[in-house]
């Protein structure tokens, strides 16, 4: 069942989901699962193959007194390497690559997102739930690797009634269990509704043409601006909560 | 909403496996070492030179000290060079003045010998012209004479009386 | 009612949530000022905490809006 939402009057019709349908751009199967390469993937691997070509050039050679592209590449590593020490403490140093990637990931598919016709990855709930699990799940398991059957604690707030205990843990499990729902929604739910909102604004210029269109239009330029500082900003949150989640593994509170 | 269509998870999984694989790969075995040594190297190098600057400041202060001791020292010398040159000095003139001292007071006390012959000899010269003249006038006015005698001895009284 | 008349009310109510985000953002926006301007040598510090809150609770607003699209779209 689908509706359009918005009927313009002089008959334009607005599909603000329209922009991220997947298509196909070349079947492929391997053993009945359908891995098409897809426009999602397309974009996937240009996200991939800009992100190492911007850290590449950057440093080709990797001058003492840095020069624009340089210190830029410079700058996103100390920015989230201070990221991480501050949040996540001692001990969190190896899993720095990890996290890197992953702003750096996150940065590139959100901010290629804001070109017009592009596709955006992280507006899809199927690779922001994959992140969001694959952290969930390593974090949980750093837990119980670093503080064995002990990381159960974590679960029980200290200085508390003994009465409420049971009702706290039961809450405490199901925050924690909630993590990786809020983390991926977030993400997707701020890329896809930014996408849609100036979707529809944009179908407000087209419906309402020469004379009334400038209204909507300067709206959409005002709110593509705010838009790459969503993308920017939730590409931050995320890592951000990474490193706070990586934080209770390591150190428990 | 093409979000929820399950049929395309499978393939935007995979994908994303690959690429996020491939880009974890490469950033953490080439770029992201390449950033460190960089920055690291950065960092060494200015370590190495503030390091440096402090050794050549310490140095320079030690250079300034060596000369604030030897511009100290070598007033100090001036300075007892100058105490006692003018000692010296002071001395030769006090020597000197002692002498012109003496030498003045000697002088003085020639002339003051000679004024004061000169003075008997002139009371004495006065002394006979006075009574010559007392005799004479004597005569003259008088038409009298004393023996010179007489006359020279109230002459000398009258001359006491008037010193 | 219709089915369809219900599904639009229902994402219409579902947006009221935003409305809970707007206030937040504005009270944190606003705590931040006021904290600002009272030490303002402090405030520097705090920006990315302030980002944080405002993505935080941006987020539970369009949890909402999520509810409302899958509404319109998918039920």
């Amino acid at each position: 069942m689908f509706i359009t939402p918005a009927h313009a009057a002089s008959g334009f019709e607005i599909d603000p989901m329209h922009q991220f349908e997947i298509q196909t751009l070349l079947p492929l199967q391997i053993g009945g699962i359908d891995i098409s390469f897809t426009n999602s993937a397309a974009w996937m691997v240009i996200i991939t193959l800009a992100a190492y070509i911007f850290l590449a050039t950057a440093m080709r050679r990797s001058a003492l007194v840095p020069g624009r592209l340089q210190s830029l590449a410079e700058l996103s590593y100390e920015f989230v390497l201070n990221m991480v020490q501050q949040n996540a403490g001692k001990g969190s140093l190896p899993y720095f690559p990890f996290i890197y990637t992953l702003f750096l990931f996150i940065l590139c598919a959100n901010m290629f997102g804001m070109l017009p016709y592009a596709f955006t990855v992280t507006s899809h709930i199927a690779v922001t739930f994959a992140f969001a699990v694959f952290i969930f799940i390593g974090a949980t398991i750093i837990g119980f690797v670093k503080h064995g059957v002990g990381f159960c604690q974590f679960f029980v707030p200290k200085g508390v009634p003994i009465f409420l205990l049971p009702l706290l843990v039961v809450i405490e499990i199901i925050s924690y269990l909630t993590r990786p729902i809020s983390l991926s929604v977030r993400l997707f739910a701020n890329m896809m509704a930014g996408h849609a909102m100036l979707k529809v604004f944009a179908g407000f210029v087209g419906a309402l043409g020469i004379i009334g269109g400038w209204l909507p239009l300067g709206f959409m330029v005002a709110f593509t601006g705010l838009e790459i500082l969503i993308a920017f900003l939730q590409a931050y949150v995320f890592t951000i909560l990474t490193c706070i989640y990586l934080h209770d593994a390591l150190h428990m509170h | 909403m093409p979000q929820l269509d399950i049929t395309t998870y499978a393939s935007q999984l995979f994908w994303l496996v690959v690429c996020f694989g491939v880009l974890y790969v490469l950033l953490s075995r080439l770029a992201l070492p390449r950033i460190a040594t960089a920055l690291e190297e950065r960092r060494d190098r200015i370590a190495d030179e503030l390091d440096q600057a402090a050794q050549l400041k310490k140095q320079s202060e030690e250079v300034l000290a060596a000369y604030e001791a030897s511009l100290a020292e070598s007033r100090e010398r001036a300075h007892a060079l100058s105490q006692e040159t003018r000692h010296k000095v002071q001395q030769e003139a006090e020597a000197q003045r002692q002498k012109i001292d003496a030498e003045l007071r000697e002088k003085v006390a020639d002339a003051e010998a000679r004024i004061k012959n000169s003075r008997t000899q002139a009371r004495e010269q006065l002394q006979g012209i006075s009574s010559e003249l007392a005799g004479l006038i004597l005569q003259q006015v008088a038409g009298t004479s004393i023996p010179q005698q007489q006359i020279d001895e109230s002459v000398a009284k009258a001359l006491k009386r008037r010193e | 009612m219709e089915p369809e008349a219900a599904k639009l009310i229902g994402a219409g109510i579902a947006c009221i949530a935003l409305g809970g985000a707007g206030i937040g953002i504005g009270s944190i926006f606003g705590n931040y000022l006021a904290g600002a301007l009272r030490n303002p040598s402090a405030a520097q510090q705090q920006f990315p905490n302030l980002l944080l809150g405002f993505a935080l609770t941006e987020a539970t607003g369009l949890f909402g809006l999520v509810v409302a699209l899958i509404l319109l779209f998918v039920v």
